[in-house]
């Protein structure tokens, strides 16, 4: 009997320890898998624009031609339009989501925090296509009608900054992709930053109000301080977000492979050039040239989103939340 | 005198302080303002033209009458394949990263790379998957869609199920060990049960990201005017048939698209409100 029962005992251990292998190495598998996809992406995408490296080589990056029958391309256009559109959304988004995360962590009272924060978090559910009809037929139009004028009033004969908000108000084109895309990443950086507000320790906003400082002060002073990195490192994350934004873009940014001083011309981004060009692209230079802008927004995104997660990791560790 | 420069001190202060505050409030209902208008636009373009010819015909030719029928079944069949490729995957990868290798430095390089393809821009996946999918295979395809919906998942399941175990106690998994239990059984049996609205949430949020995804189906799936049955051939999907139709210069092909647009958007809001109220949301990151 009870050699029975350690024998029954034996064989069901060593089952788990067989198990227990069997369980272990394929969760790390699927680890490990994680770091497959990453580096299968960049291996793929590297050897797709090899042909188009190949020809062009680093004169790719500051070349704004752009013709598929005589199979020249370069991608200073697509790189430009990303870079303004993005700057774009981080001049209005950036402002906006500390406003927001202000309101939500010092001013707003209890009840109302959960519903706005709920409310601003839909707006990062909504798809990015429904963002890019709503630019083209809604916003694009009010924009060209009602804004772009008194915009371009107003700014256009300051000296310098007016050539960049002048031309005709058409409603679509780098100013408005800006415009949608700050929408779109308010809600990741404003969430992030109400995070990081809240993990401010009471004791040391109590003893700047001790101190009599105003609201804006402690803020300003003891807050901010106890999260600049976690800050930057949200507004990285916005940043790495609109770079890579595609078909809200490729509504309203128009479509046009040129460069011009005005924002309120149409143009291209990286995402927009692949989304209306790529199923249409034929021969092998075509389509090599656009995977390797492809190759271009991915490193510059990876690069963006790095920092961001490395400046949001430290303030993670110091907080000790990590553990 | 010194008082009365105090006094000036003071109340430049405060009125510098008011100035933020009404600012800050200003963002607020500035950043408010966007989901009601668009919630509104799409109310008031694409309710009329919701109906049930809508849910059951299939996409007409230009002028033709019909509907979204095709598509809303292709996209539920993508997002289920796409789910079902993905979130067991991230489930493993996850409960790895929690369970067997929390400090070690490979976890390290795992979160971090998760993390940058959490945030990753979508249509660079589509031009991942029609490298090494479409142009192997020789054409669009189901399968090459839900592949790289299922590369959407991944990442978002690895982190919440991480996120997730983690908050399971360690006094739970000793006390289970301490039975006598080996340890897939302490994790499949204590740690995944006391976890398991967490990565429910996960999931369905994975499942309310890919069902808007435009981009990475355009390269992938296609579209198809058809019931397509296959996975192995293009099929229609809701995002891409939305992306053409709206850009149609056909009247009835945009109204049907602001109806999808609608579905769509009702779907997705529906399914994180749902989340957020009777599952436990888990903390933003990435």
């Amino acid at each position: 009997m009870e050699e029975a029962l350690t024998s029954l005992m034996k064989t069901r251990m060593r089952r788990g320890v067989i198990i227990d292998g069997l369980f272990y190495h394929g969760t790390r598998i699927f680890a490990w898998a994680v770091l497959t996809v990453m580096v299968a992406i960049l291996v793929s995408l590297f050897m797709g624009a090899a042909p188009a490296i190949g020809k062009f080589g680093f004169g790719f990056l500051v070349s704004p031609a752009w013709n598929p029958v005589t199979k020249d391309f370069g991608a200073f256009v697509s790189i430009y339009g990303t870079l303004v559109t993005s700057v774009i959304a981080m001049v209005i988004g950036v402002p906006v989501s500390f406003g927001i995360a202000l309101f939500i962590t010092e001013l707003s009272p209890r009840w109302l925090k959960r519903p706005i924060g709920i409310a601003i978090e839909l707006l990062a559910a909504i798809p990015s296509i429904i963002y890019g009809m709503w630019g083209l037929f809604v916003f694009a139009p009010f924009f060209g009608d009602h804004m772009e004028p008194w915009i371009s009033g107003f700014l256009g004969p300051v000296p310098l900054v007016g050539v960049l908000f002048s031309g005709p108000p058409l409603g679509i084109g780098l100013l408005t992709a800006g415009i949608v895309l700050a929408i779109m990443v308010i809600p990741f950086m404003s969430s992030v930053m109400r995070d990081m507000f809240e993990a401010v320790p009471p004791l040391l906003k109590e003893s700047a109000y001790g101190m009599g400082a105003t609201t804006w002060e402690v803020v300003r002073h003891a807050v901010l301080p106890y999260t600049r990195t976690g800050v930057v490192g949200s507004i990285m994350l916005g940043l790495g977000r609109a770079l890579g934004e595609t078909m809200a873009v490729t509504f309203v940014i128009g479509n046009a492979n040129r460069v011009h001083a005005s924002l309120f011309m149409p143009g291209n981004t990286i995402s927009s050039s692949l989304a209306n060009q790529f199923t249409e692209a034929v021969g092998e230079m075509y389509t090599s040239s656009l995977i390797a802008l492809g190759l271009i927004l991915f490193l510059i995104t990876f690069v963006v989103l790095a920092v961001a997660k490395l400046m949001l990791r430290r303030l993670s560790d110091t907080r000790g939340s990590r553990s | 005198m010194e008082a009365l420069r105090d006094m000036g001190l003071y109340r430049h202060r405060r009125a510098i302080n008011f100035l933020i505050l009404c600012a800050s409030v200003l963002t607020t209902l500035f950043g408010l303002l966007w989901l009601v208008w668009l919630l509104w636009t799409l109310l008031s373009r694409g309710f009329q033209y919701l109906n049930l010819s809508v849910l059951l015909e299939a996409t007409p030719p230009p002028g033709g009458s019909g509907g979204l029928g095709n598509a809303i079944v292709g996209s539920l069949v993508l997002t289920v394949a796409g789910v079902l490729i993905g979130a067991p995957a991230g489930m493993l990868a996850g409960t790895y990263l929690s369970e067997f290798a929390r400090q070690s430095k490979i976890a390290a390089v795992v979160r971090f790379i998760n993390d940058i393809l959490l945030s990753a821009p979508s249509i660079i996946l589509g031009v991942f998957v029609y490298e090494v999918i479409v142009v192997r295979m020789g054409h669009f395809s189901g399968w090459a869609g839900s592949m790289a919906l299922a590369l959407i998942v991944l990442p978002i399941v690895v982190w919440t199920t991480e996120d997730m175990l983690r908050l399971v106690s360690n006094s739970l998994r000793e006390a289970a060990a301490a039975l006598g239990a080996p340890r897939w059984k302490v994790t499949v049996a204590i740690v995944f049960r006391g976890a398991r609205n967490g990565i429910l949430t996960g999931i369905l949020l994975a499942v309310a990201r890919i069902s808007g995804e435009t981009a990475p189906l355009l390269f992938t799936a296609l579209n198809n005017q058809f019931w397509s049955r296959s996975l192995n051939e293009p099929i229609a999907n809701l995002p891409v048939v939305i992306f053409q139709f709206a850009m149609s210069p056909y009247d009835d092909w945009q109204h049907l698209a602001w109806a999808g647009a609608l579905l769509i958007t009702l779907t997705i809001l529906l399914l994180n409100i749902l989340v957020r109220v009777f599952l436990k949301a888990p903390k933003s990151r990435f």
